[in-house]
Parts: structure tokens; C-alpha cells; sequence
């Protein structure tokens, strides 16, 4: 098993193991998101307070969390990538920023789109959104500075020492944010316990999430394609691909 | 690791193979210098002479290959091979708002096991006696280069790189250089050096290692 | 004996480009002036907003400040010097980072005073606002080192370096502000002053290893 996971960090190997199992997790993905949501959108019933408009939570709720874990993911991998050398794990980083940075974006959206019926305005500066604002700025910080040298070598190396400065960061940003929102008595947190939650809703929040981290796991390795092409484009196995295509 | 036993003072390089972005500045290159050997490194502007030497040094990164120095491997990045070794850059690492006396003060302090006491001697070797108390900002490029050379006289240390170590330097400077080259060769040192110019360490054996040749 | 001969270094160059050193302090001057001229001097409003101004502004100043951390090193040559070194490359950038915040960061602290004379704050809470900046500088300039580190080589590092630090810093504005804000209304500060310490213990033990490896990477090309 362990032979297997080494040669999985081959680059050739790696890539022609992601164009089999992408399609797969993708098509599976698309299945369990749509029931995910049929069972959030028409079974589970309005919420005695909120109405319908609850239901965004749907979407925002699974994409925080996997805003979050992407970023920790891109962490792991910078200090793999640094302390093992492995260029598959610097790829896997520079892979998942974007895509976390997307789903951040989404989160931050849904979150807004979810305090205009609610609270009245598109933003509120509680512990959670602003929590989610300043990891966007992070995952950006990141993309820039991967992008900014012409060496992409150095860049990923460079991004990889950002990336675990601001994975040990983040802990201590969402308390002090949590902190200062209880200072200034912002608005109530915006999304109930979960013990209050019913079967009916946290049900197809739990699929939800999975369906999301299929999709997630889906994009990944496409994405990871992409980032291992254009790193190996000067190999052997990387011109035989081109030529048999 | 067999650190008791003493290790001869060899650099060897073994199927290097160092690429700078797109460009393989050289591909399984290998060799060895000795106590008392000097190599050149060849080649046209952007051959890759710099960026061959800083991996030499440890500042620059080979892409395969080993580098290693008494039997050590440079990616261990250890202490003991940046206390035997002095490197002159393109650039002089000599800081303008500071005198030539300061900057060897500094030097100093970043050594291993630097000689004490003869900052004066030093500076009068290299011809910087004068001119010792001004700062670098104030003197020619040809003095500021001086006070770099200066710098390989602080500490006796067995490897000495060079990158294009004749630049900005007049015939007394080249005189001077080559002088030194010599009298560390003579003590059982090793020189690398990246120049154009030919330079005539007779009766030194300079091997060569020519970059950018199509092998 | 070394470590005093480096740290002369550093403080003798910063004398002699003594005029260089101001920038930061004339940006921060300039960037908390600009707050009643773009709101209203009302003083009632002033002194509410001073805790968070005069911290903002002490924050952007010090990463304005971070660029002559190396770049100067980089591009005479001396950089590779220090890396080169059989020096431990985390205590030369320890030492580094030190002087300049004396040389920076410090004189910041003491002109908040000044500033917050500017802003009608409290003087009965000017020794926290004080102990806050005293705090938070040293952390804020060890995360912009972290960023100068790894932008030393680019060419527009500059613009990059706030971009890259300023997400890390909130922690650090959000406690200091705290704190002065808290003591402006009497309200006690134990509690930011406190994180704010053991943020500043944690930064200094932490960022000297992320810096220097930030450095040899950027020195590699």
C-alpha cells in the first residue's frame, strides 16, 4: 500500500491515475450535491424563524468549511513540498488556492445574499464573515506571491513558507476576531447550534458537504493535471503525451 | 557519518545537473578539485558561471546531483562548510555607509574562526591603507573591489570562490589578485573562479569546466 | 562580542542614512493627520476614533519601514554574506530585525504621544496606548520581515509585501486597538495586553526560523 502512495507522487503515474478516478468523483459528486439539495430545498421544512431564506445555509455552511480546509490542505502540502522535496506537493498547493479561494468567495456571497432578508444589509461584520474575509486575503496573498517570481520553482517555495505562517495564523486570527466581536456586541451568531438543528435539515447538510468535498477532490486532480503539465513540460513523458494525443 | 576521521580536502562534484527556469545550464556534470588546485569556470555571458559557483557555495540549488566537500554532502547545509569556505560575488558584500576598516569589523564577525588583530596588515596589503577610515560609498569601484578581496584575507579558510573576481580591477589590482591566488594555493588551498579573462597561475594546474559547450 | 559587532553594524548605518529613517515617522504623521481631514475634527469623534487611527496608521508605517530591512543587503552582496555565514542565520536575522525596529518601530511608540495629542485622547490612557504600540510594533515588524524575506528578490516587492502581511497582522491591530480603546473609556486591558504579549513571544521565537528560510529561498537564483 505504502509503494503505491510512493509511486502515486511520480508525476507521470500520478497524472494518469487522476485522468481515471476525476470523471468518477465528479459524476458522483453532481449526484449526491443534487440530492443534498432536493433534500434541503423540498424536504426538510422553513424554519420557524427565518422562513425559507434559511436555506442558503445549504451552500454557505459546506463551502466555509471547505474554504477552510482547503487552505489547511495547501498548508500541508507547502511543508511537504519543502521538507520532502516533493514537487507533487507544491503542485497540490498551487492547485488548491484558487479553488479555496473560489469557495471562500462563494461563502462570503451566500453569506451576504443570506443577512439582506435577515438582517437588512448585505454585510455584517460578525466573527464568522470576517473570519472568512481576511482567509480570502490569504488565500490572494498567496496566488500573488506563487505567481510573482519567474522561477516557478522559487515561487512555490517562496508561497510555501507564506502558506504555513499563515496556517499557524489563523487559529489565533479567528480568536482574536471572535474576541473583538464579542467586544463590540455584534449581531447574534448568524447560524444557530447544531443541537438545535432537526434530522430533517442536518441531514442534508451532511451530504451536502460531502457532495462538495467530491467536488472539491474532483477539481483537485483536474486542476492537478493542469499544474503537473505545466511543470514537467520539458520531460520525455510529457512530450509522448502531447504526441499521442 | 565518519566525522572523527579526517576526511581529505576534496571538492567533488558528481552528474550535476543545474536548470534555471526553462534552460539546462549543465547536465551531469562532474569533477573534483584538490589541496592545491584551482578550476575555472567557462563560458559565454548567461552560460550559467554564476549561478555555478553559487551552487557551489550552497546559496543556489542543483537540481540532481551532489556536491561534496570531505566526503559531506552540501545539502546538509552544515555549519562546517560555511566556516571553510570565502566567496567573492559579483557584487562586493561591501556596504557603501561603511569604512573598509568597518566592513572587515563585520566580515569578522560573521567567520568561524577569524584572524585576529591584523585588520592594518590586511589593508595595507590590498593597498587600502589610505583610504582605510573613508566610507566604501566615497572610494572607486576599483578600491571597494580591494576591500572585498580584503575580505578573503580574514580567515584562513581552505575554499575560495570567485565569480568574475578581476572585474573593475587595474593592472596593480590583477598583480594583486593573482599574488594571492598563488600564496593560497601554496598553503594547500583551493580556488574556483568564474572569468573571462585568463589568468596565469603558473605553475598551479587551473583545470576547466566549460558551460553552454553541447557535449 | 559578535553579536554586539553586528548589531553596531546595523546601528551605524542607520546613523549615518539618518534621513532615510524618518520616512516611516513622516508617514505616520501624515496618514493619522489625514483622518480629521477627512472626517469631521470634531474632538468628541476624534477621540473615539484615536485608538483605531493612530494604530492603523502605526501599522501601514512599519510595513513602509520594512522595506530597507534587506533590500539594501540584497543588492550590495552582503545578504549572501549572512547566509554564508557559519553564523546561525536565525540569530543574524533575530538581530536584524531588532535593531531595525529600534530604529523604526520605536520611535513610532514614542511619537503615538504626539499623535495622540493630535486626536484629544485621554492622557489618562496614553500609558496604555503606549504599552500597546511597544507591544504590537516588535510583532508587526516581525511579520514584515517575514514578507520582506520572501519578496526581497521581485521587483515590485514593495507592493506585494502589504498584501502578503497585512491579513497576519489583524490579530495584532485588533488587540492593541483594544486595548487603547478600553482604556480610553476605563474599561480594564489586562486581557489585549496580555495577548499582545504572548503574541510578541510567539513571534519572536517563531518568525526568525520562517524569515531565514524566506531568505535562502529568495537567494537561491
Amino acid at each position: 500500500m505504502f509503494v503505491w502512495f510512493h509511486k502515486l507522487a511520480s508525476p507521470p503515474f500520478f497524472y494518469r491515475f487522476a485522468e481515471k478516478l476525476a470523471p468518477w468523483l465528479g459524476w458522483l459528486s453532481l449526484l449526491v450535491i443534487l440530492a443534498g439539495l432536493y433534500g434541503g430545498l423540498w424536504l426538510s421544512p422553513p424554519d420557524y424563524q427565518q422562513g425559507d431564506g434559511f436555506r442558503i445555509i445549504y451552500v454557505h455552511v459546506p463551502s466555509a468549511w471547505i474554504s477552510m480546509f482547503a487552505y489547511m490542505l495547501m498548508a500541508a502540502a507547502a511543508a511537504i513540498g519543502l521538507i520532502w522535496r516533493m514537487k507533487l506537493a507544491h503542485a497540490v498547493s498551487a492547485a488548491a488556492a484558487p479553488l479555496g479561494a473560489s469557495f471562500t468567495l462563494l461563502a462570503l456571497v451566500t453569506g451576504s445574499l443570506w443577512g439582506k432578508p435577515m438582517w437588512g444589509t448585505y454585510w455584517v461584520w460578525d466573527a464568522r464573515l470576517t473570519s472568512e474575509l481576511i482567509l480570502l486575503f490569504l488565500y490572494l496573498g498567496y496566488i500573488a506571491l506563487n505567481h510573482a517570481f519567474e522561477d516557478r520553482r522559487t515561487g512555490d517555495r517562496a508561497s510555501a513558507i507564506l502558506a504555513i505562517v499563515g496556517a499557524v495564523n489563523v487559529p489565533i486570527i479567528h480568536f482574536s476576531v471572535t474576541w473583538w466581536n464579542t467586544l463590540h456586541q455584534g449581531p447574534t451568531v448568524f447560524f444557530g447550534p447544531k443541537a438545535e438543528m432537526p434530522p430533517s435539515m442536518y441531514i442534508p447538510l451532511f451530504i451536502m458537504m460531502f457532495g462538495f468535498m467530491l467536488f472539491f477532490a474532483a477539481f483537485m486532480l483536474k486542476r492537478l493535471q493542469v499544474e503537473v503539465l505545466q511543470r514537467e513540460r520539458n520531460t520525455a513523458w510529457v512530450r509522448e503525451l502531447v504526441e499521442q494525443s | 557519518m565518519i566525522e572523527s576521521m579526517e576526511q581529505p580536502d576534496v571538492l567533488s562534484v558528481s552528474n550535476l545537473s543545474v536548470w534555471r527556469g526553462e534552460r539546462c545550464l549543465c547536465r551531469n556534470l562532474s569533477f573534483r578539485v584538490s589541496t592545491g588546485e584551482a578550476l575555472q569556470v567557462q563560458g559565454q555571458n548567461g552560460a550559467g558561471k554564476t549561478t555555478l559557483i553559487r551552487v557551489l557555495t550552497g546559496l543556489g540549488r542543483a537540481d540532481e546531483g551532489d556536491v561534496r566537500w570531505r566526503g559531506e554532502s552540501l545539502r546538509r547545509n552544515s555549519e562546517q562548510y560555511r566556516a571553510s569556505l570565502s566567496y567573492l560575488g559579483h557584487s562586493n558584500g561591501v556596504k557603501l555607509g561603511l569604512s573598509p576598516r568597518e566592513n572587515l569589523a563585520v566580515a569578522s564577525a560573521l567567520l568561524a574562526k577569524p584572524i585576529a588583530n591584523n585588520v592594518d596588515m590586511i589593508l595595507d596589503k590590498v593597498g587600502l591603507s589610505a583610504h582605510a577610515e573613508l566610507p566604501c560609498g566615497m572610494l572607486s569601484m576599483g578600491q571597494r573591489r580591494r576591500t572585498a578581496l580584503a575580505r578573503l584575507l580574514l580567515a584562513n579558510v581552505r575554499l575560495w570562490f570567485l565569480d568574475e573576481p578581476l572585474a573593475s580591477l587595474d593592472v596593480a589590482g590583477v598583480t594583486l589578485l593573482t599574488g594571492m591566488l598563488k600564496t593560497h594555493l601554496t598553503g594547500g588551498g583551493i580556488v574556483v573562479f568564474a572569468t573571462h579573462q585568463t589568468m596565469d597561475l603558473a605553475p598551479y594546474p587551473v583545470k576547466t569546466v566549460m558551460l553552454g559547450a553541447r557535449a | 562580542m559578535r553579536l554586539t559587532a553586528l548589531i553596531g553594524r546595523d546601528l551605524r548605518l542607520a546613523y549615518r542614512r539618518r534621513g532615510e529613517l524618518a520616512t516611516p515617522v513622516i508617514f505616520f504623521v501624515i496618514v493619522t493627520a489625514l483622518f480629521p481631514l477627512a472626517l469631521n475634527p470634531d474632538p468628541a469623534l476624534l477621540r473615539t476614533l484615536a485608538p483605531g487611527v493612530i494604530w492603523v496608521a502605526a501599522l501601514l508605517a512599519v510595513l513602509i519601514g520594512q522595506d530597507s530591512l534587506f533590500k539594501t543587503d540584497y543588492e550590495d552582496g552582503s545578504l549572501e554574506l549572512m547566509l554564508l555565514s557559519p553564523m546561525t542565520l536565525e540569530w543574524i536575522v533575530i538581530l536584524r530585525v531588532f535593531t531595525h525596529w529600534l530604529v523604526t518601530g520605536l520611535p513610532l511608540v514614542i511619537l503615538s504621544l504626539l499623535m495622540a495629542l493630535l486626536l484629544d485622547f485621554p492622557t489618562h490612557a496614553l500609558g496604555t496606548l503606549v504599552m500597546s504600540l511597544f507591544l504590537g510594533t516588535p510583532i508587526l515588524s516581525c511579520l514584515g520581515a517575514v514578507g520582506a524575506s520572501l519578496t526581497v528578490g521581485l521587483r515590485r516587492g514593495l507592493m506585494l509585501l502589504p498584501i502578503l502581511v497585512l491579513p497576519l497582522t489583524v490579530p495584532v491591530l485588533i488587540f492593541g486597538a483594544a486595548a487603547a480603546g478600553r482604556a480610553a473609556v476605563g474599561d480594564p486591558v489586562a486581557a489585549p495586553l496580555y495577548f499582545l504579549g504572548a503574541m510578541l513571544m510567539l513571534s519572536v521565537t517563531l518568525a526568525p526560523f520562517a524569515i531565514a528560510a524566506g531568505l535562502r529561498i529568495s537567494l537561491e537564483s
